[in-house]
């Protein structure tokens, strides 16, 4: 798209984000500039970066100064998403050495942590995607992955874990067809059937659990997969650690990313798919069949959040526990909004949240005067600065929620 | 009338329908009994399990006061979910909404020395105010910036959960002698009157009257809706917001009031909890409730006879459900597939038709919520 005359609406978006960034750099220069000391941010087993907490925070709060001026005067352009990108990351970075300045902690740790755990919100997301840019609001991300949770803990318990996942991935298409079945066929309120599927799974996974897993605990103990070192590309230093020491389900994602995101802008299946979410009524009349492409990929969409949900005890802990999903689904269906119905904008959200989670994980020790509850909650306030003040409104397909008829 | 009957016949086969898909459930997880050929046991616990679903929900008195008791705040923040949707908004945010309520009616409730009378309408007013500027928050940023209330709400949520934690470890609400998050007791004056407060030594009977303020919110959702101005702008906005803006209605403003009479709403269930239910507030005040009342919301169509039946309807399987759990060894958990199973079968006339063989034109309903909003 190319913008050369700015409109109303635009400029007051760019004048958002300016003061966006004044809000992040006044929080760098006004909190993060008061606790002395250094901050030891671990990288390897090895090498440590240190950094002056103080002289940090101050840099980075008027570098963000810089960076508001400049977006405020005349914006970034086309550059806008990588200043944006860096910027929040320098922020995070000054928010990091306020909150560990005189002690240090693993970062290459969190940051590993954060991959790991953004599997089951990318892969949710990816199921959103998928149901969604065809034309059906997909509620029911949560419902999918907890209840492949579930029966994957069930089924690699007896059978091993390869038959687990597929398992979980057969109880993903199965909840994925009864939303399809519903909302396709019944033609009834997606949101509804949604919904419900995610309360079915709710229901029918502690109803389970209790009367089943826990009088059997040998059918809910499972030997979790380990990490699998990528020759070379694990040797990178730090990033390697970060992003190539991981379980099989995190490579999964990032071919997951790859394969939708080519799949929906380079295939016909993609330009179907995006036509029937946007207007299906054209795509019909030009030969595509929307409906039987709505169920393939909702089928599709319930496959790819079953491998989500097999994450739980296959890919970590190794048992299911109840509600072990914990509303994971909806950052899910968050990120897809975040990323704009494309995949890569999805899987960024569901760093950033996967981020939050780590963050919270780790900070709970240290001790920087202010009470541990609102430093566990700064990942959200950031996500919605963030949300309202960059990423703005974002436009969904325009058919999805709407029931269509072939004719 | 015809009309009246055909949608009750429907709600009751699908609760039926529902019932039947529950049995089946019940009798396939007991696999100690099935795997020792003992096929009369799982019919008996199906039948105890059934009779004190009923029983525990309107079987006595205790019983229909725990069904009020669980129905209230479903109501509230029902109302609060079903109010969103006629706007074309999707409010997640209950539940944060009801911990903003819950705390300012709770300090109202123990920071001031009233008689009754004046004191508990101030306090759930203060919880009433609370929901509405935590909620009016997201509908601002939707409207000043466009970002989408379905993220904002659950980050709120959030930062209500763990900001409640804060507070009640904070001198001004924390309880003297006890370290873990837990409030002071709201004065006994600003306690919402128990129901069945007349019967003397019925202390078993926690009913209390945020019922009656639960019914009253029903009425003025009704009226709000449909006899005023801004309920009327407030539809026009959720059926089709361009129109709505052709035709001179600020849309941005009715995000705005919508969300914030919706977190009225909710503010009031977290309110009606502290002041009526516990006498004070802890992190677990607002529970299940806020995501509870979105299938409140979806099951009543948003509308407030709807919701208010359904509220009940799910008050009473909850109370019903604990007594099955004290009576079987089904958890309770099996109320929660009910309510799904309940949930799809209302929402799909069609299916219903489809299973009981019913000939002529199936009920059909509009829909709740229209997508995203591109």
């Amino acid at each position: 798209m190319i913008a050369v005359v700015q409109s109303a609406e635009q400029r007051k978006r760019a004048r958002n984000v300016g003061i966006a960034y004044l809000v992040l750099a006044a929080v760098t220069l006004f909190l993060f500039t008061q606790r002395p000391g250094d901050a030891g941010f671990r990288l390897t087993e090895t090498a440590v970066l240190t950094l002056p907490a103080q002289a940090f925070g101050y840099a980075l709060g008027v570098i963000l100064v810089a960076v508001a001026v400049g977006q405020l005067w005349r914006g970034f352009g086309r550059l806008s998403n990588v200043v944006l990108a860096l910027a929040t990351a320098l922020f995070f970075m000054s928010f990091l050495s306020w909150a560990a300045a005189g002690e240090s902690f693993s970062f290459v740790g969190m940051l590993q942590d954060t991959v790991t755990r953004c599997v089951p919100i990318t892969l949710g997301a990816i199921g959103g995607i998928l149901s969604e840019r065809s034309g059906v609001i997909n509620i029911s991300i949560e419902g999918m992955l907890l209840g492949s949770a579930c029966t994957s803990a069930i089924g690699a318990s007896l059978w091993g874990l390869w038959v687990g996942v597929f398992v979980g991935i057969a109880t993903g298409v199965a909840l994925a067809a009864v939303l399809a079945v519903l909302s396709i066929r019944y033609k009834v309120d997606q949101v509804i059937v949604g919904f419900a599927i995610n309360f079915f799974a709710l229901g029918m996974t502690s109803f389970i659990s209790f009367r089943v897993l826990v009088p059997n605990p040998e059918l809910n103990s499972l030997q979790p997969v380990q990490p699998i070192r990528i020759p070379l590309l694990a040797d990178i230093p730090f990033i390697g650690e970060v992003l190539f020491v991981q379980t099989i389900f995190v490579y999964f994602t990032y071919l997951a990313v790859a394969v939708t995101t080519w799949a929906l802008y380079r295939t016909k299946w993609g330009l179907r798919t995006r036509a029937s979410g946007e207007y299906p009524k054209a795509a019909g009349t030009l030969g595509v069949r929307v409906l039987r492409l709505r169920y393939q990929n909702l089928l599709l969409a319930g496959a790819v959040a079953g491998i989500g949900g097999a994450w739980w005890p296959i890919g970590t802990v190794g048992r299911f526990d109840q509600n072990i999903t914990g509303g994971r689904g909806f950052i899910a269906l968050a990120a897809v909004i975040f990323g704009r119905w494309h995949p890569v904008g999805a899987f960024t959200g569901a760093l950033v949240f996967a981020l939050a989670e780590a963050v919270r994980l780790k900070i709970g020790n240290f001790d920087t005067g202010i009470p541990s509850e609102f430093l566990i909650m700064a990942p959200y306030v950031v996500t919605l600065v963030v949300v309202a003040g960059f990423i703005g409104a974002s436009r969904a397909p325009k058919a999805a929620g709407q029931p269509y008829d072939e004719q | 009338m015809k009309s009246l009957f055909a949608s009750l016949r429907y709600t009751l086969l699908a609760v039926l329908a529902s019932l039947v898909v529950g049995a089946f459930i019940i009798v396939i997880t007991d696999i100690e009994a099935l795997g020792s050929g003992d096929f009369a046991k799982p019919f008996g616990t199906l039948w105890t399990a059934y009779s004190s679903l009923f029983t525990g929900s309107f079987g006595s008195l205790r019983a229909i006061s725990n069904t009020i008791t669980g129905a209230t705040p479903l109501m509230l923040a029902g109302l609060a979910v079903s109010l969103a949707f006629k706007a074309g908004l999707f409010n997640i945010g209950a539940t944060g909404q009801m911990l903003a309520g819950g705390m300012t009616g709770l300090w109202v409730g123990f920071a001031f020395d009233l008689p009754g009378i004046v004191h508990v309408p101030l306090a759930l007013l203060a919880g009433a105010l609370g929901g509405a500027l935590f909620g009016a928050f997201p509908g601002v940023l939707k409207a000043r910036t466009g970002a989408h209330e379905v993220i904002t709400t659950i980050m709120l949520n959030n930062i209500a959960a763990f900001t409640v934690l804060w507070l009640l470890k904070t001198e001004a609400f924390k309880r003297e002698g006890r370290s873990d998050a837990i409030s002071k007791f709201v004065n006994d004056e600003a306690r919402l009157p128990r129901l069945f407060g007349f019967l003397d030594k019925r202390i078993d009977l926690l009913a209390h009257s945020g019922f009656l303020v639960a019914v009253a919110s029903v009425v003025l959702f009704w009226w709000i809706l449909n006899r005023t101005t801004i309920g009327f702008e407030l539809r026009a906005t959720g059926l089709n917001q361009d129109a709505a803006k052709y035709a001179g209605i600020r849309t941005k403003t009715m995000v705005v009031v919508a969300m914030a009479l919706a977190g009225a709403f909710a503010g009031l269930a977290g309110a009606s909890e502290v002041l009526g239910l516990y006498g004070f507030a802890s992190a677990s005040l607002a529970g299940d409730i806020g995501f509870d009342a979105i299938a409140v919301a979806l099951l009543g169509r948003s509308s407030p006879l709807g919701t208010a039946v359904s509220a009940i309807l799910f008050g009473a399987l909850q109370a019903g459900g604990r007594q099955m759990q004290v009576n079987t060894d089904v958890p309770i958990d099996l109320i929660v597939v009910l309510r799904a199973l309940i949930v799809m079968f209302i929402a799909a006339p069609l299916l219903v038709k489809a299973i009981f063989r019913i000939r002529g034109e199936a009920h059909s309903y509009g829909q709740t919520f229209r997508g995203w909003g591109g």
